[in-house]
């Protein structure tokens, strides 16, 4: 048994040490918010926060979390509050959705060690994201909403 | 009007699986399918689509198409709450069951909005004049001086009842006669061209959706499978024991596959059942299969692409369509230009993998599954497992993305399967390198074009020859042409005022198994026309903006059964959905005054546009490129769509802009080459899709403003994309191409 921080709540584990975090996330622990895409760190899907830094759950072993709080999408804020889970609806950004969670993850880590990012900043920071419905235009600006703090 | 009647609780109950207390609708009409001849779906069903209002006064409407990023769990229902007089804050969406009773729920061809537009209205009108009648009747009334409005019920004299006060009497009254339904005017629409938030959007940023690949039941096991790596493999070995000593792993099941055509069939596989989704991955590393070998083995598409090119040169096809005379027309008119173009193999790519449910209890097999086709399913399982089609019961999550991809129930299948044996529920979870491997490809193809061109630089005579190994052949085993149907995406139904045409059709055998994707057949056929034209332009040194207006001609009504071909019209009568050249040159001129195309240009820059109808809607983009040391860089991006009357402007607003972007990634990258008959692709690093850093800065859409019958949406913005783009790299460089992707020739 291992204790997993998630959220602010310590979980015990039962798992293979190699057990990728994002398949301790959904599978043992329950947390579906976080989504499975590529399983190679080629899509953002899986996109938690680790220590306050953006990281691709499915590259991640369940032991190089331990130790340090995980954060998912679950946990971004307890109400929607988010800055920028609100810049997100805002600007209507989902289509289908399903890449939004990595997203959100990753735009707010962008946006908690830079606070004004640059267009280039922004791409550079979301690259790693991918959505085939092509949200992109949108997900630009409501990060630029969210770092200002300005409504729409 | 269609016939609407009310049903029972427990027919609610079977289409919704819901429990629900009130009033009940159900419209019946019945709705032609565009894809009814390869989905085999019964024409004229009777179409039922439901409203009931609680006690308390929540309106709840049923979603009975797929959600997979269009909006559509939003846009119907704020078309019924609307003509209800709801308030929308008072409005729930419930997701339908798989039931033959609501008519087609197979969710493609673009046609959610235009096939259920009126009778969404309909249902909300009955609604409201049955809530004015139980007024009227309880305040001993005429009823047309009861008025609803934002849930309530207002008589002249100031008298008011809420929605759910009148529930209960309204439920028990006689329908009105449809005829003395009346539909709102269009000046009275409250949520009727309306851009309100999509219903599910606020669990969208909170990670609190549910998609085919989150479900999670009591004892549910999960399931990685190894399966055919080209068609019609066949199992020799694997290593059983390897997989059942990794730690995790339950069991491992063999899944037999049927004899081609592969339908929708299961492929033949090995799957490894674990207590989690990972162990599942890693026993099933340690499995070892090897393949028989079969014919499609041979298939090396490089080669295959290139031979169809040759042929489709070479060689005259069977006529698709034909008028005047091009031999002659060429004889007499020595100016000519001539072009091939060849466009690969794609994958779908939806962000969500293929993912499945399934759970055999109490004599039925419950299905959850992210799918477009839930009565297919329905009808697919049924078969496999041996069971009455209402012995399967699916539920329909959210869909991770679609694109045609989830139209195919292969994937659940396996589960169903899967599920029989276990006697717990299973969940198949697709991995990236599955859905690339194993996709329903977007077909490969190759068209030749010749044109001649009279000494005025117009157009006066174009033959054309595609060759496309088609769709219909996972249905019927060595179908290997192009019929009238899918010929009129594009290449068959091309407006041009040319009084010498003639289009062929050159056989194709398939190789893999081949499927619709996002806007189908448009996509290689957009790309040809697209950019023949510009080349026509171009040799007549005209600009694109006017040459294709002039090629278009005169405002008519395109009819196109005096040149013997059968154009499908996405199954709409041409009396109502008319193939309407001012509309199509409309988004042209529109196009013309939204961007700058006319402004001086800086060098190693370049515009290039194209116009397509497809889905019954006119498009027009055009791209502005950069080529800078072998690097192209598409700078911006302008859309402009003629889809008739628009319920939620926000969402075509979206799709647009989605559509152009995934137009973008195949235009740039999309790739799937075949090496003895397996795809060399197999996840975002060798098929990528456009990242956040490839896409224009300036994105552009446009609507036209139409009350005209609503038409596709979701589909249209597609396929002038990457002809559009491929004209700009011409007019930035001088170079012209004329093989997808562009990454073959630049980098992106």
């Amino acid at each position: 048994m291992e204790k997993l921080s998630v959220n602010g709540k310590v979980h015990q584990v039962d798992a293979d040490p190699d057990m990728p975090l994002l398949w301790v996330l959904r599978d043992l622990l329950g947390l579906r918010g976080t989504k499975f895409g590529c399983g190679k760190g080629l899509c953002g899907a899986c996109t938690v926060h680790l220590g306050g830094r953006a990281v691709r759950s499915c590259q991640m072993p369940l032991s190089a979390a331990l130790g340090v709080s995980v954060t998912t999408i679950e946990g971004l804020s307890v109400d929607a509050s988010h800055p920028v889970q609100v810049a997100w609806r805002d600007h209507n950004v989902p289509q289908c959705g399903y890449c939004q969670s990595g997203q959100i993850m990753s735009a707010s880590a962008l946006l908690a060690s830079n606070a004004s990012p640059s267009d280039a900043q922004i791409d550079s920071a979301m690259s790693g994201n991918l959505c085939r419905c092509g949200t992109y235009p949108r997900i630009r600006e409501a990060i630029k909403q969210a770092a200002t703090g300005s409504e729409s | 009007m269609s016939k609407i009647e009310k049903v029972s609780r427990r027919e609610f109950l079977e289409l919704t699986g819901l429990s629900v207390g009130g009033l009940l609708l159900t419209s019946v009409l019945p709705v032609s399918s565009a894809l009814a001849n390869v989905l085999d779906e019964p024409e004229g069903q009777r179409l039922n689509i439901f409203v009931s209002i609680r006690p308390d006064g929540e309106v709840e409407i049923i979603a009975h198409r797929s959600e997979m990023g269009t909006g559509i769990r939003t846009s119907l229902p704020q078309v019924v709450a609307d003509e209800m007089g709801a308030d929308w804050d008072r409005v729930s969406v419930i997701q339908g069951l798989g039931n033959k009773d609501y008519g087609s729920q197979n969710t493609d061809g673009s046609r959610s909005v235009r096939d259920f537009y009126t009778i969404m209205r309909q249902m909300g009108a009955t609604a409201r004049a049955l809530l004015e009648q139980a007024a009227a009747q309880t305040w001993s009334v005429p009823a047309d001086e009861c008025h609803a409005l934002d849930h309530v019920v207002h008589h002249s004299s100031g008298k008011a009842l809420g929605f759910g006060e009148l529930a209960e009497i309204a439920a028990g009254l006689n329908l009105p006669d449809p005829e003395s339904v009346k539909l709102k005017s269009s000046a009275d629409f409250k949520y009727i061209g309306r851009g309100l938030p999509i219903v599910d959007l606020e669990d969208m940023t909170t990670g609190n959706t549910v998609y085919g690949v989150d479900i999670h039941l009591p004892e549910m096991v999960y399931a990685s499978i190894e399966r055919a790596p080209f068609l019609d493999a066949r199992i020799a070995s694997y290593d059983k024991k390897a997989a059942q000593k990794t730690a995790g792993v339950i069991d491992v099941i063999e899944i037999k596959g049927k004899p081609l055509p592969a339908g929708f069939n299961a492929l033949e596989g090995v799957a490894v059942i674990a207590s989690n989704t990972w162990s599942a991955m890693q026993g099933r590393g340690v499995l070892g299969v090897t393949w028989k070998t079969s014919e499609h083995a041979e298939h090396q598409s490089s080669t295959y692409i290139d031979a169809l090119a040759k042929k489709v040169s070479t060689s005259e096809g069977e006529v698709a369509r034909e008028r005047g005379d091009v031999a002659a027309a060429f004889e007499a008119n020595s100016r000519q230009i001539e072009a091939v173009y060849k466009t690969p193999y794609l994958a779908h790519a939806s962000m969500e993998p293929p993912m499945a449910t399934a759970h055999l209890h109490d004599g039925i097999c419950e299905i959850w599954a992210c799918t477009q086709t839930p009565q297919v399913t329905q009808r697919e399982v049924a078969k496999a497992l041996g069971y009455e089609e209402q012995a399967v019961k699916v539920h329909v999550t959210l869909l991770g993305g679609g694109f045609g991809r989830k139209s195919k129930p292969d994937f659940i299948i396996e589960a169903a399967l899967l599920a029989a044996q276990l006697e717990k529920p299973v969940q198949v979870t697709w991995t990236r390198e599955d859905d690339i491997r194993h996709d329903y490809f977007h077909s490969c193809c190759a068209q030749y074009y010749r044109a001649a061109l009279d000494d005025s630089g117009s157009v006066v005579a174009w033959l054309a020859r595609e060759a496309t190994p088609p769709i219909s052949s996972i249905f019927q085993l060595g179908l290997n042409q192009m019929s009238d149907g899918a010929l009129s995406q594009t290449f068959g139904s091309i407006p041009f005022d040319v009084p010498n045409l003639r289009l062929e059709r050159v056989e194709a055998d398939a190789h893999a198994r081949i499927g619709w994707m996002r806007s189908v057949y448009n996509i290689p056929f957009a790309f040809g026309v697209g950019s023949f034209v510009d080349e026509l332009a171009n040799a007549a040194q005209k600009n694109p903006m006017d040459f294709w207006p002039e090629l278009i001609g005169g405002d008519r009504h395109i009819e196109f059964s005096q040149e013997k071909f059968k154009f499908s019209n996405y199954s709409k009568p041409l009396s109502e959905y008319p193939y309407d050249t001012a509309r199509y040159k409309g988004v042209i001129s529109r196009l013309r005054s939204e961007c700058d195309w006319d402004e001086p240009r800086q060098a190693n820059q370049g515009w290039g546009m194209t116009a397509i109808r497809s889905f019954l809607s006119y498009v027009a983009i055009a791209c502005k490129v950069e080529v800078v040391d072998g690097k192209l860089s598409v700078l911006e991006m302008h859309g402009v769509i003629d889809c008739g009357t628009v319920v939620n402007p926000d969402r075509v607003h979206s799709q647009m802009e989605g559509a152009m972007i995934f137009g973008l990634s195949l235009a740039l990258m999309g790739e799937i080459s075949f090496v003895d008959g397996v795809p060399e692709q197999s996840n975002f690093h060798d098929y990528p899709i456009a990242r956040i850093n490839q896409t224009p800065q300036v994105i552009k859409t446009h609507i036209i403003a139409s009350d005209l019958a609503p038409t596709g949406v979701g589909e249209p913005g597609v396929p002038p994309v990457a002809p559009a783009i491929a004209n700009a790299v011409f007019a930035a460089t001088n170079k012209r191409i004329r093989e997808l992707p562009l990454n073959r020739h630049y980098q992106v």
